[in-house]
C-alpha cells in the first residue's frame, strides 16, 4: 500500500472547563465566611504566630490549630511584581502589581493584587488596605484587591469565635483552559482519509498488525507504524453492549447498541454504534457497514450488510 | 548512609527542544528517544526490569494522555510500569528506589511535555492551593517575579546580575545541539517586573529518557557509568507568604541527605527556570565559582515542562559518561518558587 508521507498538520481548538468543587475545613470556612462579612481572620499556631490566610494544621508541627484571631484590613507589602498584561481570569483587568501583604496583626503574608497607577508607585514596605468586592460570596475573591493606604496602622482585634450566620462550607471555583489540539502524523492521516469516507489503518513493520485507528506506534512492539492500509468498509461485530442510559447532549433513543467492530483487514476492533436493526437482534459475528450522514466527519453508525454472520473462528482473536 | 546497592545512569537521550511540534503526537515525540537509549545500551524492552515516566495531563488537556505515550515503549507482554504526575526526575527517583529494593536490576525512565498546546503560565496555576491561590490565577512568571523582587530587596542580586546569569546560560547552550535558545540575546522588556523576557525560560516541547542499571550490569552496559551516590527530595510550605522566598531550606536538606557537602562537586546542573532561582539554589547548595553551573544551558535554554528536571540529571550523567566530570550534582524542582526540590550526586570511577 502507500508509504506514509508527511501530511498537512491539523489543528482544532480544545477547551477544558471544569468547576472545582471543594469542601472547607473549620478554619477555612471561618476565614472565607469572614471575608464575606468584611472580617479578616487568622489562626494562631502553637508558638503564638498568627497565620493569614489561616490553615487547618500548623505548618511546622502538623498540630491541629483552631484559635482564630481577627486582624486588620490594612497591612504592609513584603514583596511585589508589576504585571503589565493581566491574564484573563486575574483579579484586575488593568495593569496591576501582584503583592504579598502582611496584614497588621499577622505574622505571614497573603497573596493578592494591588491596584496602583504604575510600578513607580509600588515598593516593598508600601502601606495598603483591602478593597472589598461589592458582591461577596465567601471566597478569596471577596477581596477585590488591595489599594495604597496612608492612614494609621491597624490593630489586631484579638480572639474571634469564627462563627457567623449562614457559614460557607464549600467553594466552587470555575476553571477554564484553552488548548490547540494537534493529533500528530498518524492520526492526521487517519482523519484526512475519513474526510474522503475511507478508513485507513497503519501496519506495524515488526508484527504486521494493522491498527485502526492508528496512534503512531505499535503498542506491542513499541515502534512507529509505517504503511497505510485501507480497511473495511464492512466489518464484523466482535462484541457489543446495550446502552440504557441516555447521555447528555446526545440525541439517540435508548436502548441502543454500542459495539466493537473489526473492519475487514484490521487487526484491532474499533467501536461504534450499531443501528438499522432492533437492539435485541444484534449479535456477535453480525456483518455491518458504516452509514455516513451529510457533512459527517466520521461514520454516524454501522448497519447490517445482510451477509451471513461471520464464523466465530474468523474473529475470535480480535475480541 | 550509602545506598543499599550501586545504581548508575548508563544512557541518556533527549529530543531537540522546539517551540512547536504540531506535527507530532506525544508518542511520536517520545518514541525516538526511547529507541536511542535502548540502542545505546543494546537492551530491548523485554530486558528492562521497571519502566517509569513523568508527565502531566494538564499540558495536553486530555485525561490519561500518558497511557498513549506508553505505546512507544512496547508494553506487551505486560511490563512492570509506573507513572508520576510530576517531573521525570521524580520518576527516576521511584525507579532508583525500585532497584535499591532488589525488585529490578534495570529501569527505563522517560518524561515529556508539550507546552505548545496550551498556555503554560495559566496551566501551572492549576497546581496551586485551590482555596486561596488558584481562584486568583497567579501565573508562574508572576510568582517567580515576586521571588525575584524579594531577592533584590534582600541585596542578594540585582537586574544586571540576573542578566549575567541569562547570558552565561545561553552562551553555554551554544554547545548544546538540543537547546531551544542557544547564544546570548538581549534581555528584552519586562514580562512581569522585575523579570524580563531574558530571565524567563523559553516555552517549548521536548522529551528525555535515561536507563538505570545496578552493579556489574551497569559496567556491562556503559564504559563509565554515572553512579548515583545519593538522592533525596524535600518540600517547603506551599503558601508563599509563610516562606522566606530568598532561601530554599528543602534544597539544602535534600543536598545534605544526598551527600553533596561530603566532598566538592565539579559540575552542577540546576533546574532553575528563572534566573533569580539560580541565585537561591547557589546559596542553598553553597556553590562557589569553582563549580561549572549548567554547562548545558539549563532550563533557560530549554524548558520542556515535566522533562526539564530529568534532563538536568541526564546532562550531569552525560558529563560523567564522557569524562568531563568526576562528581556532579543534579537538581530538579517542582511547584511555585522552588517549592519542592530533588538533589542527586553522581560520580564516575577514577579514569
Amino acid at each position: 500500500m502507500t508509504a506514509a508521507s508527511p501530511p498537512e498538520v491539523l489543528r482544532a481548538p480544545l477547551v477544558v472547563e471544569f468547576p472545582f468543587t471543594r469542601s472547607l475545613g473549620p478554619v477555612q470556612s471561618a476565614f472565607l465566611t469572614g471575608l464575606r462579612e468584611r472580617t479578616v481572620l487568622g489562626v494562631r499556631t502553637g508558638d503564638g504566630k498568627v497565620l493569614v490566610p489561616p490553615v487547618e494544621y500548623d505548618p511546622v508541627t502538623a498540630e491541629e490549630i483552631r484559635d482564630l484571631v481577627e486582624v486588620a484590613p490594612t497591612g504592609t507589602v513584603t514583596t511585589w511584581a508589576w504585571n503589565p498584561s493581566p491574564r484573563r481570569d486575574q483579579p484586575l483587568k488593568t495593569p496591576f502589581a501582584w503583592v504579598l501583604v502582611k496584614l497588621d496583626g499577622a505574622d505571614t503574608a497573603i497573596l493578592h493584587a494591588l491596584d496602583a497607577p504604575g510600578p513607580e508607585s509600588v515598593h516593598t514596605g508600601l502601606r495598603v488596605r483591602i478593597r472589598w468586592a461589592g458582591d461577596r460570596t465567601g471566597a478569596i475573591t471577596d477581596i477585590a484587591c488591595f489599594e495604597p493606604y496612608e492612614g494609621k496602622t491597624g490593630e489586631a482585634a484579638g480572639p474571634h469565635e469564627g462563627r457567623f450566620a449562614d457559614m460557607v462550607t464549600g467553594i466552587i471555583a470555575p476553571a477554564r483552559l484553552d488548548y490547540t489540539y494537534s493529533p500528530g502524523r498518524a492520526q492526521t492521516r487517519y482523519i484526512n482519509a475519513l474526510s474522503e469516507r475511507k478508513t485507513v489503518g497503519e501496519r506495524c513493520p515488526s508484527c504486521h498488525k494493522v491498527y485502526v485507528p492508528p496512534r503512531g506506534a505499535c503498542p506491542t512492539c513499541g515502534v512507529a507504524t509505517t504503511d497505510q492500509v485501507e480497511v473495511g468498509p464492512a466489518g464484523t461485530v466482535t462484541t457489543y453492549c446495550i446502552v440504557n442510559i441516555k447521555a447528555r447532549n446526545l440525541d439517540i433513543e435508548v436502548p441502543y447498541v454500542y459495539g466493537h467492530i473489526a473492519l475487514d483487514g484490521a487487526d484491532l476492533a474499533l467501536h461504534g454504534r450499531i443501528g438499522g436493526i432492533p437492539y435485541d437482534q444484534v449479535r456477535m459475528g453480525l456483518r455491518v457497514e458504516p452509514v455516513w450522514t451529510e457533512g459527517g466527519r466520521y461514520p454516524d453508525h454501522y448497519r447490517p450488510t445482510g451477509e451471513p454472520d461471520a464464523d466465530y473462528d474468523a474473529y475470535k482473536e480480535l475480541i | 548512609m550509602p545506598p543499599a546497592r550501586d545504581v548508575a545512569i548508563v544512557a541518556f537521550a533527549q529530543t531537540d527542544h522546539l517551540r512547536h511540534t504540531d506535527e507530532l503526537s506525544e508518542v511520536e515525540m517520545v518514541m525516538p528517544i526511547l529507541h536511542q537509549v535502548l540502542s545505546q545500551t543494546g537492551l530491548k524492552t523485554s530486558d528492562i526490569g521497571f519502566t517509569c515516566s513523568g508527565s502531566t495531563d494538564y499540558l495536553a488537556g486530555r485525561a490519561f494522555s500518558f497511557t498513549m505515550a506508553l505505546d512507544g515503549v512496547g508494553a506487551w507482554p505486560p511490563i512492570s510500569e509506573s507513572h508520576v504526575e510530576m517531573d521525570g526526575a521524580w520518576a527516576l527517583y521511584e525507579a532508583w528506589v525500585k532497584i535499591l529494593t532488589g525488585e529490578a536490576d534495570t529501569a527505563l525512565v522517560y518524561a515529556y511535555g508539550k507546552s505548545s498546546s496550551g498556555q503554560v503560565r495559566d496551566v501551572l496555576t492549576r497546581q496551586l492551593d485551590p482555596y486561596y491561590l488558584a481562584p486568583l490565577w497567579p501565573d508562574s512568571v508572576s510568582l517567580a517575579a515576586l521571588q525575584a523582587q524579594a531577592l533584590i530587596d534582600a541585596g542578594d542580586t540585582d537586574e544586571p546580575a540576573l542578566a549575567g546569569i541569562a547570558a552565561r546560560s545561553r552562551t553555554s547552550a551554544s554547545d548544546n545541539p538540543h537547546a531551544q535558545l542557544a547564544g546570548a540575546r538581549p534581555q528584552g522588556e519586562y514580562l512581569v517586573r522585575p523579570l524580563r523576557t531574558g530571565d524567563c525560560p523559553p516555552i517549548g516541547d521536548g522529551a528525555a529518557a535515561v536507563i538505570l542499571a545496578a552493579g556489574d550490569r551497569a559496567r556491562e552496559l556503559c564504559e563509565r557509568p554515572a553512579w548515583i551516590r545519593g538522592m533525596d527530595h524535600r518540600i517547603d510550605a506551599h503558601s508563599l507568604g509563610v516562606r522566606d522566598l530568598t532561601d530554599s531550606p528543602s534544597t539544602r536538606l535534600a543536598a545534605e541527605h544526598a551527600g553533596v557537602f561530603d566532598r566538592p562537586v565539579d559540575t552542577a546542573e540546576l533546574h532553575a527556570p528563572f534566573t533569580s532561582q539560580e541565585v537561591v539554589l547557589r546559596k542553598a547548595l553553597k556553590l562557589d565559582d569553582s563549580v561549572s553551573v549548567n554547562p548545558s544551558g539549563g532550563a533557560l535554554a530549554a524548558n520542556p515542562v515535566m522533562a526539564t528536571g530529568l534532563i538536568r540529571i541526564g546532562e550531569a550523567a552525560a558529563r560523567i559518561h564522557n569524562g568531563t566530570s568526576d562528581r556532579a550534582l543534579a537538581h530538579a524542582t517542582s511547584g511555585p518558587c522552588l517549592q519542592q526540590n530533588l538533589v542527586a550526586v553522581l560520580e564516575g570511577e577514577a579514569q
